[in-house]
């Protein structure tokens, strides 16, 4: 099988974004930036389906400004065959980015795409189901566990009552969940290899696609701040705290 | 403007947060109708009738709608979205499972998890694990909306909506149910509980969970939650995380136990009424969201918590 891998450079999650004063948008200047978590997840997927032998070859792709080139190096130091950096400086809404994507598979006819569930810039939750969508595929979204079984991929899905288990004709589109593997750091000589890896450069307009945005950012703000409240000395005042002053006991 | 909210239900039981997200569609407004599709959901339908501002029920009853696979709940939704202006569905992982989906071949950009309503084209999101809150103005004809129930009061459930059968769309045979594996639990649903109790990695196991967290929770009458460290270390199952990619609780009471309280867990609990924290470092970031804080060792708060309620 051949495995697409979508990668997004985000901002790191460790990191708190800050609102800028002028309401535009958030403040990304001087921030460190990463691969988004759940992405490194995926390409830890599609590389270990690599490893057991069910996948031939693994392509990161990222959509966005030059230096995402940093978060595909990562995904070919941690084992993807080859990358795709369809290079754009503007905001690209997910409805775009799964158009841009679905022009690759035409291409590149993988049998899965493997792909964060959401990022955790826009928290949108979109991109994957939007692209199995366009390509008539189906789609097995926030997965902690993927198998094949025969020609049918099994998918495993954290959903609010717990977990449920879906067989999906391929190519499908299968979407992570912070479960289902943990992420390999790179090695060092593996960081090396990844420098020669072929690493190819597009813009979107070599794939046909227009960017418009339907969603105007008309402001952002902070959300209402909440203050710190007071330390308790006891358990005993604790509880009466909770019954005579806030009320909710 | 006609509005189509799609109903989140178990086939016997309805979400209280397609309640709230008619709520949503009351702000937007206009004729609202919701769609239950389901297998032997009836009851839902009977329940999606009484929620206050609905005037119309579509009740779709197919073996293939039983467990809202996202391929058969999309063409349905779409072989009706030529009659109307929104399409709304309540942000839980059935509606963020096929919503999208609709949005794509509607060639529209949903909005996603939507806190407010400003107007009928503008609306507010969480973004960043909501350290931000972005309000967008869509310029898409159609609006395909997920709504965040807790951001919005429950309707009253006084209404008469009249229920009309449809039959089923096309069912893709790309996709089939293999099993699932649902949590039993007779403690309240996180989302909707009027308190929270959670437990993060300092519990250390499952039976701390049995022993120091649900003793107190079955006092107070609350729901159990805990944070991505608990779920990932198996002390608890995925359906309990509360956070950024786990559930948003807004209860009267949170009660966070030995969590140190990262961004991504504050994400799913920070529009708590009252917030409180057990936490032995006395630094620990979640004091500083906290209503009262009581810096303690939870082994020993615990047991006395139980002992005093
Ligand atoms: C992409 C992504 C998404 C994420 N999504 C979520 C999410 O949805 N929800 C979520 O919760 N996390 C999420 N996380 C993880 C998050 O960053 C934190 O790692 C996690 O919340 C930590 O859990 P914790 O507070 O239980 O553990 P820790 O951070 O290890 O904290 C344990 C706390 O327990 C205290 N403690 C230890 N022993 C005792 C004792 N005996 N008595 C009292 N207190 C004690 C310690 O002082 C410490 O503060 C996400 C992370 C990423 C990267």
């Amino acid at each position: 099988m051949k495995v697409l891998v979508p990668v997004k450079r985000v901002i790191d999650y460790n990191v708190k974004v800050r609102v800028k004063p002028d309401q535009s948008d958030v403040d990304l200047a001087n921030v460190k930036m990463s691969m988004n978590p759940f992405d490194e997840i995926a390409v830890e997927e599609a590389v270990r389906m690599k490893e057991a032998g069910t996948v031939e070859e693994v392509i990161a792709v990222s959509i966005g400004p030059e230096k995402a080139q940093d978060q595909l190096r990562q995904a070919l130091a941690m084992g993807a065959d080859r990358a795709i950096l369809i290079e754009t400086t503007e905001t690209v809404e997910p409805l775009s980015v799964a158009k841009l994507l679905a022009k690759v598979c035409e291409e590149e006819n993988p049998d899965l795409v493997v792909m964060g569930k959401q990022a955790i810039d826009d928290d949108c939750n979109q991109t994957g189901q939007m692209l199995a969508a366009l390509m008539g595929w189906p789609q097995g979204t926030f997965a902690s566990a993927v198998t094949k079984e025969g020609d049918k991929l099994h998918v495993t899905r954290e959903v609010d009552g717990g977990l449920q288990t879906i067989a999906l004709t391929l190519p499908a589109v299968v979407t992570t969940d912070l479960r289902l593997n943990e992420p390999r750091y790179a090695s060092l000589p593996n960081i090396m290899k990844a420098k020669k890896k072929p690493l190819d450069k597009k813009s979107p307009s070599d794939y046909g696609v227009e960017i418009i945005a339907r969603l105007k950012t008309l402001k952002v703000t902070e959300p209402p701040k909440r203050e710190a409240g007071i330390k308790v000395e006891s358990v005993a005042d604790l509880v009466e705290k909770l019954k005579n002053e806030a009320g909710v006991l | 403007m006609t509005i189509l909210v799609i109903a989140e239900h178990s086939n016997d039981h309805l979400s209280d947060a397609t309640a709230k997200t008619v709520s949503a569609a009351t702000k937007i407004g206009g004729d609202i109708h919701v769609l239950v599709a389901g297998s032997g959901a009836s009851a839902v339908a009977g329940q999606a009738a009484k929620i206050a501002g609905v005037a119309k029920v579509l009740h779709a009853d197919d073996d293939h709608y039983a467990k809202q696979l996202a391929e058969p709940m999309a063409e349905l939704i779409l072989s009706l979205a030529g009659d109307y202006d929104v399409l709304m569905a309540p942000a839980g992982t059935d509606g963020k499972n096929y919503m999208p989906r609709v949005a794509a071949k509607l060639d529209v950009m949903q909005i996603s998890d939507i806190i407010a309503v400003e107007s009928a084209d503008t609306f507010q999101r969480p973004i960043y694990a909501g350290n931000a809150i972005a309000t967008v103005q869509s310029s898409d004809a159609k609006k395909v909306i997920t709504v965040r129930g807790t951001a919005f009061e429950a309707p009253a459930m006084d209404g008469s909506a009249s229920v009309e059968t449809i039959g089923a769309a096309d069912f893709p045979s790309i996709s089939e149910f293999v099993k699932e594996e649902l949590t039993k639990s007779d403690r309240p649903e996180l989302q909707g509980a009027k308190i929270v109790i959670s437990g993060g990695r300092a519990l250390a196991s499952g039976e701390n969970f049995e022993k120091y967290i649900y003793p107190v929770a079955d006092k107070l009458g609350a729901a159990v939650g805990a944070s991505r460290a608990a779920v990932d270390a198996g002390y608890v199952p995925n359906d309990m995380q509360v956070g950024q990619t786990g559930k948003v609780v807004a209860p009267e009471l949170y009660i966070a136990v030995g969590i140190s309280g990262a961004i991504q867990h504050l994400a799913g609990m920070k529009d708590s009424k009252v917030i409180v924290a057990i936490n032995k470092d006395e630094e620990a970031p979640i004091f500083q969201v906290a209503d009262y804080g009581l810096v303690a060792d939870l082994f020993e708060a615990m047991p006395e918590l139980e002992k005093a309620l």
